[in-house]
Parts: structure tokens; sequence; C-alpha cells
């Protein structure tokens, strides 16, 4: 029998190669290339499913089309070697400009740069880059806490307005939100997404639940679900699946998303979304590459840039006059009269904060010699001494209801 | 004529032996079939040119010499995991745990990576870590093997659960060695001093996974061949009471078997670990320890069998994430795919050995009830 399961493979390896190599050779319309275009390859953890790669691919194909290149897309390489052999392929494949979207890719990013000097290399969200000194290896992020913070003030005047209606669950507004990790990126995130709130309600909580992935659609569902029972009025997310959208609009509880509008699938509940464009970002790296300038390492985009933004807001679901605000707030926060980390609008234990010693130096591009201008002039200087966020208080009025991860 | 007797309109008998010509060609003609069968469904759902489609998939895998040495590496891991679980399922031991003792082999390497990096020499580093993913992976066959052999306890389900308790425990190690802290990943390990990592041989950084994989499908080739422990468990697996009448320890013999998967399981974690990731997740194992069952049933557990097995699975798998970055598909289509053409590569088996009837029409209707 065993024989006959041998000779059945090498039949089907028989009858597959030759058979399909040779019209391979033919019509090689599948991954061909126009002559002379330059490629620029794009690495993402999961596909379209995920709000988060969604919002890098779509952007991706819109600046490849824009700057005239040829985009090469790899959907679902995990955070382990696949990456640095997608890596090295896309550079095989004559790429020479190739872009990873998931924290976990950067040190096989990193790998990969070292073996091709000759092609650039970037990690989104990474926090390498500077330290390991390389020509050809990046970082890149953008100040996604402000958006956080336009998103929060929306959230805010929403709770204002159920507070008003009387139709607070609670003695006081209570907002929920389900985030990935319990690092950095996460707690700045939610961090500014609170202190928006406050800022426009001042007697708002929050509860955070984590689910330890960045992409578990049953985990962020049951973890949105859980918040509604602990009588959240509001819920917002940062983890990358439509769980939970969906169980808001389930439990009929406004929803402020994150990565792009949900509101095909929430109508009733979606408010707003805060995302990152990498339009901007894409378009700069492809034209340093064209024109053979240097990249920055760790580059940065902000409001300004056309980074960071809001996207639809729901005039159904949301309070009125929050477009206002938003419009208000973002020009403080552009002329520099609002910063989202005000010493003054938030406490540590009971106290305002003076003096910040990060808590984990042993990792990433943190410099020594900026220790101590990370707080200074009143406020927390997140995103300038590094593109990916480095906020990781835990700041009083945020219950974190379980930090397994 | 019995008139209350009616024939069925398909009956299936047995066949008796068939000539190599008849099997040959009923193989063949699955798989043409199954890849018809795709070349419809590809055209009906997404109009491309299935034979572009079909090059494409074959581009991924064998398109240029680094894409042949990743599915090499690939076969290599999943051939492992194969070879493992071989002589447990000819043993009649479903030992579904496979993917659970290389986690187990997983962790030892890591850990030996990460807590002796800068205390030991590399030699000896690579060394402890060996031995230590080896006895992991060991310990954890054989705690379902004791207990079956000792209560008879279902090891479908105690092996099965084993992989979980397996990856939660990988879990926790990473929460507590995560870089950055709440990240939910430790990167790679001893990026800079390399501590720990294999040699690279020869300038190709998948050989040496390769040449081991080698190795070891050739000694379970031997071991369930020639040796007399692997006629045991053969015995055992056909029957417990014939083994127990000719001499057989039965019990012994589970064990044994279990400690030999749960060693290749172990050096699998290791090689996944020091030679090819460099760094531990809970999805590092990917689903070959069931994967692996497939291929070791598909090949009949012959090691040799199963290299081709595998490499079909590695090769639906490498053109599916190919096709998707080609067209633009979701995985999902590749995944389709395979499984068309599993579904008709394991069913020609069943042509093979029945033979099916047609009821010959009789002129008249039988259309008494």
């Amino acid at each position: 029998m065993k024989k006959k399961l041998i000779a059945l493979m090498l039949c089907l390896a028989m009858v597959m190669i030759p058979v399909l190599a040779s019209c391979g050779g033919g019509s090689d319309d599948g991954g061909s290339s126009e002559e002379g275009k330059m490629k620029v390859g794009l690495i993402c953890l999961h596909d379209e499913n995920s709000t988060y790669d969604l919002n890098f691919l779509s952007a991706f194909e819109e600046s490849c089309e824009k700057m005239g290149v040829e985009a090469v897309i790899k959907k679902n390489v995990p955070e382990g070697q696949e990456c640095y052999d997608e890596a090295m392929n896309l550079a095989d494949e004559g790429c020479s400009l190739i872009i990873s979207d998931s924290f976990g890719h950067q040190d096989y990013m990193l790998q990969a740069a070292k073996e091709a000097p000759e092609v650039q290399f970037v990690s989104c969200t990474g926090t390498n880059a500077a330290s390991a000194g390389l020509d050809n290896y990046h970082n890149a992020f953008a100040a996604i806490y402000e958006g956080r913070y336009l998103a929060g003030v929306a959230a805010g005047m929403k709770l204002n307005e159920i507070k008003e209606a009387g139709k607070l669950k609670g003695a006081a507004p209570k907002m929920g939100y389900v985030g990935a990790f319990t690092y950095a990126e996460v707690v700045s995130g939610y961090t500014s997404f609170y202190l928006g709130a406050k800022s426009v309600c001042p007697d708002v909580t929050m509860d955070v639940t984590f689910t330890g992935s960045w992409y578990d659609e049953t985990a962020e569902k049951e973890g949105a679900n859980k918040l509604i029972q602990g009588g959240c009025d509001l819920i917002s997310q940062h983890a990358d699946s439509m769980g939970a959208p969906t169980a808001c609009e389930e439990a009929g509880i406004p929803d402020v998303s994150y990565n792009g509008s949900t509101k095909s699938a929430a109508p009733n509940t979606y408010i707003i979304s805060s995302r990152i464009n990498w339009s901007p970002f894409y378009e700069y790296a492809i034209a340093a590459v064209q024109n053979g300038e240097a990249m920055e390492p760790d580059w940065t985009g902000t409001i300004e840039t056309g980074s960071v933004e809001l996207t639809e807001l729901n005039e159904d679901v949301a309070a009125e006059g929050t477009q206002a605000k938003i419009d208000e707030v973002k020009a403080g926060l552009n002329d520099g009269s609002i910063h989202v980390f005000d010493t003054g609008m938030w406490t540590v234990d009971g106290a305002a904060m003076d003096k910040y010693v990060p808590a984990d130096t042993t990792y990433g591009d943190f410099d020594p010699a900026n220790e101590d201008k990370i707080l200074a002039d009143g406020y927390f200087h997140e995103s300038e001494f590094r593109s990916a966020p480095y906020f990781d208080l835990n700041i009083d009025g945020i219950n974190l209801l379980d930090t397994a991860f | 004529m019995d008139k209350n007797k009616k024939e069925p309109l398909i009956h299936i008998t047995k066949r008796k032996a068939i000539s190599k010509k008849h099997e040959w060609a009923i193989r063949l003609g699955s798989i043409l079939i199954a890849l018809v069968v795709c070349a419809i469904i590809t055209t009906l759902t997404t109009h491309l040119n299935p034979i572009s489609v079909y090059a494409s998939m074959i581009d991924g895998s064998f398109g240029s010499e680094r894409k042949v040495w990743a599915l090499l590496k690939e076969l290599s891991i999943l051939l492992m995991v194969s070879v493992a679980l071989a002589p447990a399922f000819k043993m009649k031991f479903w030992n579904l745990g496979g993917g659970g003792q290389v986690m187990a082999g997983v962790l030892a390497t890591t850990t030996c990576m990460i807590t002796l990096g800068d205390k030991l020499p590399n030699g000896a580093l690579i060394l402890l870590s060996l031995v230590a993913a080896l006895f992991a992976g060991a310990l954890w066959a054989f705690i379902p093997a004791f207990c079956k052999a000792k209560w008879n306890t279902n090891e479908t389900l105690f092996t099965l659960m084993m992989n979980y308790v397996a990856t939660q425990i990988v879990a926790y190690f990473i929460i507590i060695w995560e870089s950055p802290k709440g990240s939910g990943k430790i990167g790679i390990v001893n990026q800079h001093t390399q501590a720990g990592w294999l040699p690279i041989i020869a300038g190709k950084q998948y050989l040496l996974p390769v040449l081991i994989s080698i190795a070891v499908t050739i000694f379970m080739y031997i071991y369930l061949k020639y040796s007399k422990q692997g006629y045991e468990l053969s015995v055992v697996g056909e029957s417990q009471n014939t083994a127990r009448y000719v001499g057989i320890n039965v019990g012994k013999v589970i064990i044994r078997t279990l400690i030999l998967c749960g060693l290749i399981c172990g050096l699998t974690g290791w090689l996944l670990v020091a030679g090819t990731d460099h760094t531990m997740t809970t999805t590092i194992e990917a689903g070959r320890g069931f994967l692996g069952v497939m291929v070791a049933w598909l090949a009949h557990f012959n090691p040799i069998g199963m290299v081709l097995s595998g490499l079909l699975m590695v090769f639906m798998n490498r053109g599916g994430g190919e096709i998707s970055t080609a067209f633009g598909l979701n995985k999902s289509f590749g995944d389709i795919l395979t499984g068309v053409i599993l579904f008709f590569v394991i069913g020609s088996e069943f042509f093979i050995n029945y033979q099916v009837h047609f009821r010959k029409s009789h002129g008249k209707e039988a259309a008494d009830v």
C-alpha cells in the first residue's frame, strides 16, 4: 500500500510540474512586471479582514498607483522566520523598498536589511532602527495619540448627551476599552483617548480589558460584552477585528472605532474612528528611494502631515456640536495651545507628575540623554524622541480589569 | 424470479487485488479530475485563467533558489513531525499531541538560550539546549503513554489536551521574557550574540535542518521496517491480545514508542528555535502536529512516502500564499484548492479498494413496491 502511495504522489508531481511549468512560461500574466518600473513590497501580518491591515493595504495600493510604482503585497505573514523569508523573496523579486506592518516583524526585517544592503527596509511601528544604525533600515509611525484624543472628545460629548438624558448606566459616565496588549503602544492609545473624553466630560472613568492578541474576533467581542455588562456607557478599542464594533451594535452601545470607519457594519452605534493614514509616509519613502535620497531612520507622521486622521463622523449617533468641538480642539493641538498629555490634566496615584523615568530602557531607541526631556514644559512629549509611542504610565481614572498580557 | 427483491442502483464491493496498471489509472484519473475541478472553481469564482494560477503556485514553491530552500525547510520540519507520529499511529496509539511535544522542545531550547546565553560557550549551550529539548519532548509524550499503559486512559484526548497545556506554559513564559514588556512577543533571542544559534553549513541557513530531517527519516524507515522494536509495535497495533500472547510487554512497547516520538518532536522544536526562527511564539508550531497526522496517514506510515505527501502539503500551502500575492486573492482561496485536491487524492484510495457497480438496465422498470 505504501508503494502505491508513493506512486500516487510521484504521479501527482509529474502531472502538475511539467504541464503547469510549460504553461507558465507562455502566459506570464500572473506576477508580470512592467520593465523599468520600481517595485515596492508590503508585508502584512493578516489580510483585508483585519481593520489594521486593511488600513495599510488600501493606502499602499493608492500610493503606489499615484507614484507610478508597482506594488507587491505579501499577506498573512507571521511574526517569525517567515517574515525574513518573504522580505528576502521581495528583495529577490527586485523590490527596492520593502515595508512591514506589524511590530513583531521588526527583528526579521532588521535581519533581512543586514543581508540586502542595496534595498531599503521599513518596519512600521518598530522601535529599533535608530539604535541599529543601518542606512537601509528604518521605522515609521504616526502621532496617533492626537487622533485618539480627538476621538476621545467625540466620546466625551456623547457621554455628556447620555448623562443629560439621564440614561447613564451608573452614577458617573464610564467607558470601556478593548486593548490588545499592555505595552506602550496600547497604553498611550487608551490614555490619550481617555484624556480626550475627560477634557469635555470631567467625571468620566474607564475600564480596560486586554485580549493578548492583535486579531482575535471572539476575544474582542467577549471583551466588549464584558465591559458592556460591567456598566460601560461607551466602548472603544485597540485591536484589529470587528469584534468590538459588532458587540456594540448588538447591544446598542455607542462605539468609537479604530483604523477606519465601521459604519457599514455598525450604523446605529458607530460614532467616529481615528486612523493612521499611511499614504504620506509611503509617498515620502517611495520618493526618497526614487531620488536616491537618504530616509530618516525614524519617521513620525502628524495631523499636519496628513498622517493622523479622523474618519467620517456618524451624525446619527454623535452628540450635537461634536464636529465643531473636534475642529476647535484640533486647531488647539496644531497651534500648541493644547497638549494631549498635559500634566495638569492627569495624575498618577493622586499626584501630578513632574519627573518621568522610563520603566523599560533596555529595548529600542531610548537615548538616555533624552530622559529628562520626556516630561518637561508641563506635558509628556509623546512620539518626539521615537516615532513609536512610549507613554506607559497607569493614570488615575483608568481601571485595568486584567493585565495578564 | 423474486419480484420483492430490489436491486439497488449502486452497490459497492471490496475489490480483490487489482493490477498496478489499474491502480495507476485510478490515481491519475482522480488527479486529473481534481485539477479540472479546481480549474472550474477558479474560472467561475475569480474569472482568472486557471493555468496561470497553477503556474503561479509552482513559482511560489520553486521560483527561485531561496523559495526552494524555504520549501525544503518547511518540508523538513513537517516531515520530522510526521515521521515522529508514524510509529505511534502504526501502533494504533492516536498521538494527537505532536504539536505539544514540539512546543515542549521549543520551550526547553528557548529557556536555555535566554537564561544561559551569556554564561556558556556556544558549543556547550547548543548541546545543552539539544539535550533539554529532547528530554522535554520525551517527557511530554511519556506522560500520556504512561497513563495509557498503566490505567488505559484515552490517549486521543490526553495527548490533545497536552497540546493546550504546552501552549499555555509557553504563553506564560513569553509574558515573563517579552520585550518590550506587555507586547506579547520576545523577538529574536540573542540577535546580537547569536548565542545558542545553530551554525550555518556551507552558507545555507536551512541546510542543517534538511540534513537532520533526512537522517531522521531514514532512521525511522529502518526502525519500522527492519528492527525488532518496529515489528513489536506493529504487532501491538494489529492486536494487543496477539502481542500479549507472543510475550510482548504491551505497556513497555507503548511507552518506548511514545518516548521515541517525543524525542523526535523535541528535536523538531530545537531546530525551530535554534536553527530557523530563533524566537518562541505560541503559534510557532503552526498546526504541524495535526498536519503531520495527515501526512503520515496519506503515506500509510511509510517515512519515505511521507516525503511526497509532505511535499504535497507544503507545496499547496506555499502555492496558496503565492496566488494571494500574484492575483490579490484571499489566502483562503489557496486553502480551497488544497481541499479539493486532497479530497480527490484521498478519495482515489476508496476506488482502489472498492468497486462500484451500477444496476444494469433490465428492459422493464422495477416498479414493484
